[in-house]
């Protein structure tokens, strides 16, 4: 009868539109890396470098005829029991002059700790021409009992700025990732 | 011929539980869609019986909240989708000239999912509601925004997570079959270009589901290992990021707007040409109309999220592609009233929600069209004009035209004619109560008050009386269609209705005796 080739014919469609469903499921999976791609690349989302900027260009000169306010607002997560603020609440700088800048941390609690700092930038478009040459987020922060540590930040703005910035906000979260680094975390993020 | 297929039918429960009969399943489908939309709306009834007065009054802000999530999860995934799954099911075999859908085991499937899929959900409101210091339901809003539902997700998330796996699977499998019925069973002479307005939009609204379904499991998977297995994709504190979570929701989010309306224009298009008594106009523009909705909706979802911080140029791309879409639904609506144009117009039920869809869809719609531009966004956003925005495309847009589909098809689906006085109280009580319903939202949304709030400030307070006034009046309505659907599917009491059942109808459907019988177009008809 010709019942054969229709039921060729449906398994056909059925198998082509499941590897459409599997791929979509991936293709979920594949914008967290394009987006993080995508907004490095650009630029956007107030994203600054996240690796320290190793060769700053030799021939950066500072522009003495402009300067920007950059100010730090610091934060510490919710559940996060330590005092963590910057040293200087805000900076004038020159683009292309390199600065120098501390935030002081205190583990309030009885026991060792590790922190991880995440910074956010306002306004976006500023992201992409703020360099840190060196930056505590760029790695994990133990902090003994009781401890406390003054971190330092460098950085510099690219002369290339665009000129309609003159105010730049980076923001600070400090959130509280001991289990994440410790052997058996997520047990303990389990147990909880 | 027909007949010896008709003793291998099983009867009693085991009929519907086992059935692998697209009328069987379709009149299921439409079934659990009416009483999730009685939910749904019962929940509706909550959250405006406390806004009816400014202050607290009947329930606490976290169960409101619980109440604006459920309602919204209900409705969008319990009552407008399945209900336009149960139509295609009905329909599209009755209407390109198929036996039946083409895999109708894992039609079974995909419907009986879904009653175990809503157990879980409601089931987590009813342990909130009548278990004092059970968890609280899901509260984090239908949109389940990271961190609300991650970080600061209740325990009943994780029912969440599982029930919107299983509505998932559901539409998927319910896409796919239609999509194989319709590549591969049309009876012969029925050309992609012959096919019936309806059976486009649903072949092209089952693309839609393949493809942006999947975007959703994987949403709440990725929420899931979040939650309990160390990942952290929307976790800013392991790398992740919040707004991430909002692209991929609203990446599935926006093309599932138009999973709900496009089947609501191919109804519409089925029941003007009836009641107008000429063709459709324009039915090729109809056609490609639809599918550059379909393809514009992947390339818009961020207007849902201008708030967040955004380039210029990211807002500028998403709002010209969002007011490019008001493009082709222009020519819809040109195409409706175009056919009414010189028409022998009557005014049957079925018409007449369809004139009241395409009136008060409009309005929606060109709400929608303020909302896309980004600057008006700003103060429009999260307010109540957003609210009674997609409330005028949802509930006098969709499911005002799965009430024409019911009133249009009833007669063949049952053999009688519907009461038509009831059905006439339906209309007109629904349609004076569901503006007066969503209507003052839109200036309670200007004057800048916030949706998902339980409270409000005092200026607001006359406006949401009325609110709620027409949200108790709209609810009470549909109980007259509950009467009338007892009264002909049940009772069988009514007129007889004529295989054609209506002066003006085409389409294969109305070939076919009055009720349908169990099983129609064992030998294929042929289409000229």
């Amino acid at each position: 009868m010709a019942d054969e080739p229709l039921k060729r014919r449906t398994r056909l469609s059925v198998a082509k539109l499941l590897v459409v469903c599997v791929c979509m499921f991936g293709f979920a999976y594949a914008l967290v890396p394009l987006y993080d791609v995508i907004c490095e690349a650009l630029g956007i989302n107030g994203r600054t470098n996240s690796v320290a900027i190793v060769d700053v260009p030799e021939d950066m000169t500072k522009d003495e005829d402009r300067t920007v306010l950059v100010q730090f607002v610091t934060r510490a997560a919710k559940d996060m029991p330590w005092d963590f603020e910057p040293m200087e609440r805000s900076v004038r700088v020159h683009p292309g002059e390199i600065k120098a800048v501390n935030f002081r941390v205190r583990n309030r609690t009885g026991e060792d700790m590790v922190g991880q700092a995440i910074p956010s930038l306002v306004p976006g478009q500023a992201a992409s021409h703020f360099k840190k040459t060196q930056c505590f987020c760029f790695d994990q922060q133990p902090l003994m009992a009781n401890g406390e540590e003054v971190m330092p930040m460098i950085f510099y703005l690219d002369p290339a700025i665009p000129k309609s910035v003159n105010t730049i906000t980076l923001s600070y979260t400090l959130y509280d990732i001991t289990e994440r680094t410790s052997v058996g975390g997520v047990a303990a993020r389990q147990t909880r | 011929m027909a007949d010896h297929h008709e003793h291998h039918a099983p009867t009693g429960w085991r009929r519907w539980l086992l059935s692998t009969n697209h009328k069987d399943i379709g009149s299921l489908y439409l079934w659990f869609s009416f009483a999730m939309f009685l939910v749904g709306g019962l929940l509706a009834m909550v959250i405006r019986a406390e806004l009816m007065y400014p202050g607290m009054q009947v329930v606490d802000p976290d169960f409101f909240n619980q109440m604006t999530t459920t309602h919204g999860l209900i409705m969008v995934f319990g009552a407008v989708m399945p209900a336009f799954v149960g139509l295609a099911n009905w329909m599209i075999p009755l209407m390109i000239g198929a036996p039946d859908m083409a895999l109708p085991r894992m039609n079974n499937w995909s419907f009986w999912i879904l009653p175990a899929a809503f157990s879980i959900l409601i089931g987590s409101v009813l342990m909130s509601a009548f278990g004092p210091g059970n968890p609280p339901a899901p509260n984090f809003g239908w949109t389940f925004y990271a961190p609300l539902s991650t970080t600061y997700g209740p325990a009943s998330t994780d029912f969440f997570i599982l029930s919107v796996h299983l509505m998932g699977i559901s539409s998927i499998m319910g896409a796919i079959n239609v999509i194989v019925t319709v590549m591969n069973m049309r009876a012969p002479g029925m050309t992609m270009m012959k096919m019936p307005l309806f059976v486009w939009t649903w072949l092209i609204t089952a693309f839609l589901l393949i493809a942006v379904m999947p975007v959703l499991a994987g949403a709440v998977t990725m929420m899931l290992t979040d939650r309990h297995f160390g990942t952290s994709f929307f976790d800013a504190a392991g790398g992740g990021d919040p707004v991430l979570f909002q692209h991929i929701f609203w990446f599935f989010g926006h093309p599932e707007v138009y999973i709900m309306i496009l089947p609501a224009f191919g109804v519409v298009s089925a029941i003007i040409p009836t009641f107008a008594r000429k063709p459709l106009f324009g039915y090729a523009s109809m056609v490609y109309a639809t599918a550059s909705i379909a393809l514009l909706s992947f390339v818009v979802w961020a207007h849902h999220m201008f708030t967040v911080g955004m380039p210029l140029a990211g807002m500028l791309f998403f709002m010209y592609m969002t007011m490019l879409i008001s493009v082709p639904t222009g020519v819809k609506v040109f195409n409706w009233v175009a056919t009414m144009w010189r028409g022998s117009l009557t005014f049957e039920l079925p018409m007449k929600w369809a004139l009241a869809f395409v009136i008060l869809f409009t309005i929606g719609g060109l709400s929608g069209l303020m909302l896309s531009i980004t600057p008006a966004d700003f103060q429009y956003h999260d307010s109540y004009f957003v609210v009674a925005h997609f409330h005028y495309v949802l509930v006098s847009g969709a499911i005002f035209s799965m009430f024409a589909a019911v009133y249009y098809w009833l007669p063949k689906w049952s053999g009688v004619m519907y009461d038509k006085f009831w059905g006439e109280v339906h209309f007109w009580s629904s349609l004076i109560s569901v503006n007066l319903l969503f209507f003052p939202m839109h200036f309670v949304g200007l004057a800048g008050m916030p949706r998902r709030y339980s409270d409000y400030a005092l200026q607001f307070a006359d406006y949401n009386w009325w609110i709620s006034i027409g949200a108790f009046w709209f609810g009470i309505s549909q109980l007259f269609l509950l009467w009338v659907l007892i009264k002909a599917c049940f009772l069988k009491k009514g007129e007889k209705a004529t295989d054609e059942v209506w002066e003006g109808a085409e389409g294969l459907e109305w070939t076919v005796p009055s009720p349908a019988p169990f099983h129609t177009f064992d030998t294929p008809p042929v289409v000229k």
